[in-house]
């Protein structure tokens, strides 16, 4: 593959795709003013824009009248609730931060902290702190999803969570051995641990609740928090999935390139994002044992990739000192920019700044892709910058719901501010970085209650409910390919009756009678077995007859 | 340099010393992620959860009869009160809220065949003993004698109260109009087919063309009179099989909905019978009783079968089936005049009582549970075609014979559909026109 290549695989799954349900009665449209119906095409037009669910259904064409009626006052019913949805922006309280210059010379980049934390309320500016941690580092870290709870993770076994805002320890463990990544599950009641050789599960008093033994060597991992699924990768690059509601593991997948070297989930369809070595980025699914698509991002390995929330662009930085934006809808590349040193770390915040770490530096990026431009533009300046200050930095990430950027690094954490970072609205009912402990509780619930099943994963997270429209001999082989080899064999394995058995039957059957591989070793085994056992039936029941009778003895049981 | 850093207070989404705190929305649809897939979990939840809660049954009444209960009538002036006729001539006036009996009497020495109350809330039974007795339930002790009684030539097989006049209309040999406010005890009128003698099986006033009455016969037809002209409104219409039971679209009352004994409701338009507007397909046994629900969108039907369906109007299939392991053949049901619930007589002398939605409870509901209920339905509705779903809603756990019976029958239906379709590839073309499934059971129409 040349760089900028992709293998897109389509994903369709029959059992939970199905057409689009219509009844309903049409509404007589009524005559207005011109002006007021101009109006009110802009707002609509407007609304569609943040709020729309794709393209409208042309209904002029179709000639049922009952499906026309019902179509039309469905899609009359969508447009309504977009223009409402629309019209609530009014009840949003908080308004985003920005870096503004105000004169031709001045430039963000060249804001330091202290002049920020000047400028901002002395709760906010309390967000900004560093924590010196110089005896157990480097250190990696997590948010918990409502950005209330920090997990720290010191390669040499210390553990600690807080809720950082107010400063409070949680618990604090010494694990004695290496630590490798940390992740909060569903919320702050249990996290995850990739340690030297297993993954741990602690709760939020740092009692060990569970040891995942199949998960080995363990070097990344992500959380899918609407799946209840721990998502794990190490250094034999085996990608596996742990239901963390029910403690299955999902499935195994081998990604057979080796060690990875970054791992990523995408938010809007939580799909794995897997860098490699060779500098592809594989994407999966807990439903294809093959990735869903393989993209040469660089020319040596992947180093850090990053997502934005609404799943359009992939940001990764490789070894080859490039930092790529991919356009993960059509899978092309956007832009390439040059770095000085390997960006170890990537994250895109809500409001799509980028924080690339690299070496003892983090800079930050402003519309290095813009969801709003058909054209990217290239951005020549950094948005903010921060380091230089020898601490090498393992990982930096947004804090959600806030202007905050976490940072850990080989003497510590810290937390700096960047004004315009976060989303300023929180939907109190998704997550929510206020909530008390019923809420929490109730939340839980209710999560696990809708709690989505592996097999929605996809590229298109809106396929469910959708006409699969893949013609028939297609959905046919799609569907054959997704029958393992196992199940072959299984069907072999049949015992059937009479002396014929499958295995015998499969060997004769195989040509290639001088080609030894170890499942035909393993076949030579079964049959001898199955012969042998027969053999002890038969001594048995002749043994049973007596010596008059032993020769009714049936020679094959 | 112009800063402004994000600064949410805690105090503004909890007020000091509250205990409540404000929940914000925000409906941007990035901050909603899986859409779809989380809408279907929550539709599929509550699938599962309507079947969970699903339990029809609600009680019987009182002590119920002491032979098969054949016909059941709602009193329009109340909502609490229905009427019971019962296989050894004793109607019984049963009250919905206590499920007790409050009055009863020995009305006829035979099958009390119909029950219907006048517009002054008394009550007319008809029997076998070739008698119309009437009754005021309300104004009498239990057991009294009958106001009025009303003869006739042969056996009655049922009864109907015209709307806008004291009249009533009771079938036997022929249809027999007798008028409540004259002191004579024979007909003031009568109708029948000229051609035709069988016994008239069933009649039914329509009730906002409150001339007009729809009689079925044993000769299998189903016939529309007029009583203004005194003659046949529509032509007759002859089916395949004979019907047991009519009962008029309470809203649409051009349309009515007949029992048929071929398993089959049909529902037909009575001013074009040449063809059914729907044809109701599940019951495994002659359908005895239909009735349709005060809303006119959905119908009850009791059939020989053991079981009461329920049915939309413009579905094919029934929406549920209720049964119960003691419940013999079903000869009565009705739905009660708030919609609510569905009342069934079987041969078992058992009244029984159950909800016409069978996930659905009485009592008043909170606001928010109403709204997640509303939520759940329109979800329901949203995703009703997806194949897990489906499946959930459409189970019914049915007993062995009737499941048994569906398969047998599903079977023979089979071969003659592929017995059908053999006959019309070897047809020449355009010499037989093939007739839908609508119009096959209208054998004739006559004039």
């Amino acid at each position: 593959m040349e760089p900028g290549q992709t293998e897109v695989e389509r994903q369709a799954n029959p059992n939970i795709t199905s057409a689009q349900p219509t009844s309903r009665k049409a509404h007589a449209s009524t005559a207005k003013p011109a002006a007021e119906t101009a109006g009110a095409k802009r707002r609509a037009a407007e609304a569609h824009k943040t709020y729309g669910r794709g393209r409208k259904i042309e209904t002029r064409k179709i000639k049922d009248k009952k499906l026309r009626g019902s179509l039309r006052t469905l899609e009359t019913k969508y447009k309504d609730a977009t223009v409402k949805a629309k019209d609530a922006e009014i009840l949003l309280e908080n308004d985003a931060g920005f870096l503004q210059p105000e004169g031709e010379l001045e430039r963000t980049y060249k804001i330091r902290q202290n002049e920020i934390k000047e400028n901002a309320t002395r709760e906010t500016a309390k967000k900004g702190f560093d924590l010196k941690l110089d005896q157990m580092g480097p250190y990696l870290f997590d948010y918990t999803r409502n950005g209330r709870d920090l997990l720290l993770g010191g390669r040499l076994g210390h553990i600690a969570t807080m809720d950082w805002r107010s400063g409070k320890l949680g618990c604090e463990l010494n694990l004695g051995e290496s630590v490798r990544d940390v992740k909060w599950l569903h919320n702050n009641q249990s996290f995850a641990v990739a340690q030297k050789k297993y993954v741990y599960i602690y709760d939020r008093a740092g009692v060990e609740i569970h040891k995942l033994q199949n998960h080995i060597d363990v070097t990344h991992m992500e959380f899918l928090p609407y799946h209840f699924l721990l998502a794990t990768i190490g250094n034999a690059g085996y990608l596996k999935y742990t239901d963390t509601s029910t403690g299955q593991t999902v499935i195994e997948l081998p990604t057979k390139k080796g060690t990875p070297t970054a791992f990523a989930q995408n938010p809007y369809n939580a799909v794995c994002h897997v860098g490699h070595q060779n500098g592809t980025v594989s994407l999966w699914s807990p439903n294809s044992s093959t990735p869903l698509v393989k993209l040469l991002a660089h020319r040596g390995p992947v180093r850090a990739l990053a997502m934005d929330r609404e799943g359009r662009y992939m940001v990764s930085t490789g070894q080859d000192l490039r930092m790529s934006i991919w356009d993960i809808r059509n899978f092309k590349e956007v832009d390439n920019y040059g770095m000085r040193q390997p960006g170890s770390s990537i994250a895109i915040s809500d409001r799509g700044l980028t924080s690339v770490s690299w070496g003892t530096s983090v800079t930050i990026w402003k519309d290095v892709f813009n969801k709003s431009n058909d054209d990217q533009q290239r951005v020549h300046l950094p948005y903010m910058n921060w380091g230089g200050e020898g601490n090498t930095i393992c990982r930096a990430r947004w804090c959600p719901l806030e202007d905050v950027l976490g940072i850990s690094h080989d003497k510590g954490f810290s937390s700096i501010l960047v004004p315009g970072a976060g989303e300023p609205n929180f939907d109190a009912l998704e997550v929510n970085p206020f909530e008390t402990v019923k809420q929490r509780q109730e939340a839980e619930v209710k999560g696990l209650l809708n709690k989505l099943q592996p097999e929605m994963i996809s590229l298109d997270p809106n396929f469910i409910g959708n006409v699969d429209l893949a013609p028939a001999d297609q959905r046919r082989r799609e569907l054959e390919a997704t029958q393992t080899p196992a199940e072959i064999v299984a069907r072999l394995k049949k015992k059937g009756k009479g002396k014929n058995s499958a295995l015998k039957r499969y060997l004769r059957k195989k040509s290639g009678k001088n080609i030894i591989d170890a499942k035909r070793l393993r076949i030579e085994a079964l049959v001898e077995q199955q012969r042998k056992k027969a053999d002890l039936n038969r001594q048995q029941q002749e043994d049973d007859f007596g010596p008059a009778l032993a020769r009714f003895a049936r020679k094959n049981v | 340099m112009k800063i402004r850093t994000l600064s949410r207070s805690t105090a503004s989404h909890q007020a000091p010393g509250s205990n409540v705190s404000r929940q914000p929305r925000n409906l941007d649809p990035a901050l909603h992620p899986f859409e779809s897939a989380r809408e279907y979990t929550r539709a599929l939840n509550a699938t599962k959860l309507e079947r969970v809660f699903a339990a029809p049954f609600v009680g019987d009444f009182g002590r119920g009869h002491v032979d098969g209960v054949y016909s059941i009538s709602n009193d329009p002036g109340s909502l609490e009160r229905f009427a019971s006729g019962s296989g050894d001539g004793v109607v019984k006036v049963w009250d919905l809220p206590s499920r007790d009996e409050v009055w009863q009497t020995q009305a006829h020495e035979n099958i009390v065949k119909g029950v219907c109350w006048t517009r002054d809330r008394r009550l007319l039974s008809c029997g076998t003993d070739r008698a119309v007795q009437l009754f005021d339930p309300y104004g009498t002790s239990p057991g009294s004698a009958p106001i009025a009684t009303y003869l006739g030539s042969a056996a009655f097989t049922g009864i109907s109260q015209k709307r806008s006049e004291p009249k009533f209309a009771a079938s036997s040999n022929l249809i027999s109009i007798y008028d409540l406010s004259r002191p004579s005890s024979t007909p003031s009128e009568s109708f029948s087919w000229p051609t035709s003698v069988d016994t008239f099986t069933s009649v039914a006033f329509n009730p906002v063309e409150t001339d007009l009455l729809a009689a079925t016969s044993a000769d299998r037809s189903l016939t529309i009179f007029d009583q203004r002209t005194h003659s046949p409104a529509f032509p007759r219409t002859v089916l395949t099989f004979a019907c047991n039971s009519i009962s008029w679209n309470p809203m649409e009352a051009f349309n009515l909905a007949v029992a048929s004994e071929d398993h089959n409701i049909y529902l037909f338009d009575v001013r074009n019978t040449a063809r059914a507007l729907n044809i109701l397909k599940d019951h495994v046994a002659a359908v005895m009783s239909v009735a349709f629900s005060p809303t006119g969108e959905e119908l009850v039907s009791a059939s020989y079968d053991r079981s009461v369906r329920l049915w939309h109007r413009a579905k094919g299939h029934s929406r549920d089936v209720y049964t119960t392991k003691r419940m013999q053949r079903v000869f009565a049901a009705t739905f009660t005049s708030d919609n609510n619930y569905v009342v069934s007589g079987s041969d078992d002398g058992n009244l029984r009582l159950w909800r016409a939605q069978a996930a659905s409870r009485a009592g008043v509901k909170s606001a928010r549970e109403r709204q997640k209920r509303e939520y759940d339905e329109a979800l329901k509705e949203r995703y009703k075609h997806m194949p897990e779903i489906k499946r959930i809603l459409r189970h019914r756990h049915l007993p062995r014979q009737v499941k048994k019976a569906a398969e047998i029958k599903q079977e023979e239906l089979q071969a003659l559909r592929r017995r059908a379709e053999n006959e019309r590839k070897h047809t020449k073309k355009g010499k037989k026109r093939p007739r839908t499934e609508r119009e096959k059971m209208v054998l004739a129409r006559e004039q």
